[in-house]
């Protein structure tokens, strides 16, 4: 684990958390909805490059955001499962957001105070969009499990379906600037509250599905890259 | 959002517009009211006459009343509906920075839709309302936005030429005679300024690009000038609004004075980009002082207008699908809202003046 690779990690985390989001511009439930959602979007994509282009330069083989982004192939990312998971509805991106967001804001607000001065930076600014993430998400967690029968169920759904996935944000990496598996305690303290305010119940933690930090991805994650890098690939050397 | 990343590349003759706009909203800030003596028509009349604003109390004629809603949520609906091409390239832009542009573009498109359905709220008729009439079909949106982006020159090519009529177009909507309209108008002025400024640029760097990268502008240019021609509207002589919006000084110019001031101010900012348009008989006449350009095909308008355009069916499927898959979650607010502050949180929901419907156009 270099610190390359940790830098990447995030930045990684970031890109492919934007690139879901951004599937919700123009399919919203409401208009106020595609603003805000396209908002995060945009804080998410806005980290993620100041990350890659970050990394690339620790690396120092030249690799620029750009060249992180979209010339790598599923096996290279690095990004935990959770944020390459597809939102089968809006109560699957709402939760998604809870739980991530507030595993990012956690960490970034120890990373805005780290030894590392430029990662302190970027950490340092996504720390304040990252509580506007955990706000908005909160909001509607509590909407939607404590709003109708229907959307009971879907967010019920929704954290039955993402809660699993939630352990690989936390695995031990005692060489990253900040160690993720310290985060667990508080990250809990903070998302269980907002669940049980919603009505909503945390599911038993039987299964850990992980991966994604070495490169092992999902199935659905090789779409979401082709689509993303398809017009960059088409072009090699094309300037954009 | 980038603005300042843009600033090098501004298009010529795009100053000229933008100033425009700072002149209109400093006559907005200076129309003094006046002396409230007439009442009724005599009242609206003195307000038109002496070039105040109509506000949203003043008595109106239901005419001018429904003819702004039309007017209002048409191009609201075009703002939201307009969303669609353009997100068809969100999750492929070819760089993170086009990327977040283009992101930050559509979003704003989303904020315009807001600030329009809010003038038009003040009209009388509610949000849900004028959904309910596009999703129907009883109002329209631009129909630009009935044709297909096919590749990622569109997003350049859709922003510069369809931003741009809509900019031309906008500039005078800005001194429009209705307040907060002419005051909507000045705030989506400035975004989509700067829209039609990051439709260039994407273009000018696909135009000095690879040979692949400038047969896709060129082509992208090819399919949308027409379409973007077409916005301004059908010949002053065909159209069915036009007089009547003039007398009221709701809208300013004719659709051809617009048209063709669109046409001379593309045909400098395409010999910049190096792009052809696709027109043989487009050429500079001086005795006019004006460029001389092939109309649009007016029977092809009409056939998108009536619903037949490459894309109708599929971007109000699109918008009936969103707004029936968001139904649950906008239930679930409404609930969650009565059950802990006693009421709904959005006023959205409240239903159109009957008086204001009864006097919407067919």
């Amino acid at each position: 684990m270099t610190r390359f690779d940790s830098v990447l990690r995030l930045g990684d985390d970031a890109l492919v958390a934007a690139q879901r989001m951004a599937h919700w511009c123009a399919c919203a439930p409401q208009l106020e909805e595609d603003v805000a959602l396209a908002n995060i979007a945009l804080d998410l994509l806005g980290q993620a490059r100041a990350l890659l282009t970050y990394a690339g330069g620790i690396e120092g083989a030249g690799r620029d955001e750009d060249r992180l982004a979209y010339q790598r192939d599923e096996r290279e990312f690095t990004n935990a499962l959770l944020v390459e998971l597809p939102d089968a509805d809006f109560a699957v991106a709402v939760v998604k957001l809870l739980f991530f967001a507030t595993y990012q804001n956690l960490l970034y607000q120890r990373l805005a105070t780290g030894a590392d001065t430029t990662l302190a930076g970027i950490a340092g600014k996504a720390v304040k969009e990252t509580k506007y993430h955990v706000e908005h998400a909160t909001r509607w967690t509590l909407r939607l499990g404590d709003g109708t029968v229907e959307s009971r169920r879907r967010a019920q759904a929704a954290v039955d379906g993402l809660w699993p996935f939630t352990h690989e944000l936390f695995e031990p990496d005692p060489l990253a600037p900040v160690d993720p598996a310290g985060l667990r305690e508080p990250w809990a303290a903070l998302v269980r509250p907002v669940l049980t305010r919603a009505t909503l119940v945390v599911p038993d933690d039987d299964w850990r599905p992980t991966g994604g930090r070495v490169g092992l991805h999902t199935e659905g994650f090789g779409y979401l890259l082709g689509e993303m890098q398809s017009v960059h690939r088409a072009h090699p050397g094309a300037r954009w | 959002m980038e603005h300042t990343d843009l600033a090098a590349q501004r298009p010529p003759g795009s100053e000229l517009l933008a100033e425009q706009v700072d002149a209109a909203e400093r006559d907005l800030l200076a129309a003094a009211r006046p002396q409230r003596r007439a009442v009724g028509q005599a009242s609206f009349d003195a307000l038109i006459d002496g070039e105040h604003k109509v506000e949203p109390t003043d008595w109106m004629p239901e005419g001018y009343r429904a003819g702004l809603i039309r007017q209002i949520a048409q191009h609201a609906h075009s703002e939201v509906v307009g969303m669609q091409p353009e997100r068809n390239w969100i999750t492929r832009a070819p760089s993170l920075r086009r990327k977040a542009i283009l992101l930050a573009k559509v979003q704003d498109e989303a904020g315009h839709g807001l600030y329009l359905y809010s003038a038009a709220e003040t009209l009388g008729v509610s949000r849900e309302w004028m959904l309910d009439a596009l999703h129907e079909g009883r109002q329209r949106y631009l129909s630009f936005i009935n044709y297909p982006t096919l590749t990622w020159a569109d997003v350049g090519a859709l922003a510069w030429l369809t931003d741009g009529a809509a900019v031309v177009n906008q500039v005078t909507l800005c001194r429009s005679s209705y307040g907060p309209y002419a005051r909507a108008m000045v705030r989506v002025c400035r975004e989509e300024s700067f829209h039609h400024r990051q439709g260039f640029d994407a273009l000018r760097v696909l135009a000095a690009g690879t040979p692949a990268q400038r047969a896709m502008a060129q082509d992208a240019v090819d399919r949308w000038w027409y379409p973007a021609l077409a916005m301004f509207g059908p010949p002053h002589n065909r159209s069915t609004h036009s007089d009547r919006s003039m007398a009221w000084k709701i809208k300013r110019f004719s659709n051809d004075e617009l048209r063709q001031r669109f046409v001379d101010i593309c045909v400098p900012q395409a010999e910049v980009l190096g792009v052809r348009l696709p027109d043989p008989a487009l050429r500079w006449n001086a005795e006019r002082g004006h460029h001389d350009f092939t109309e649009p095909d007016w029977d092809e308008l009409r056939r998108v207008v009536a619903g037949h355009g490459p894309c109708n069916r599929q971007r109000m499927d699109h918008r009936r699908r969103v707004h029936e898959d968001g139904a649950w979650v906008r239930e679930a607010a409404t609930a969650y809202a009565a059950k802990h502050h006693g009421g709904p949180q959005h006023s959205t929901a409240h239903q159109g003046a009957p008086a204001a419907r009864q006097g919407l156009p067919a």
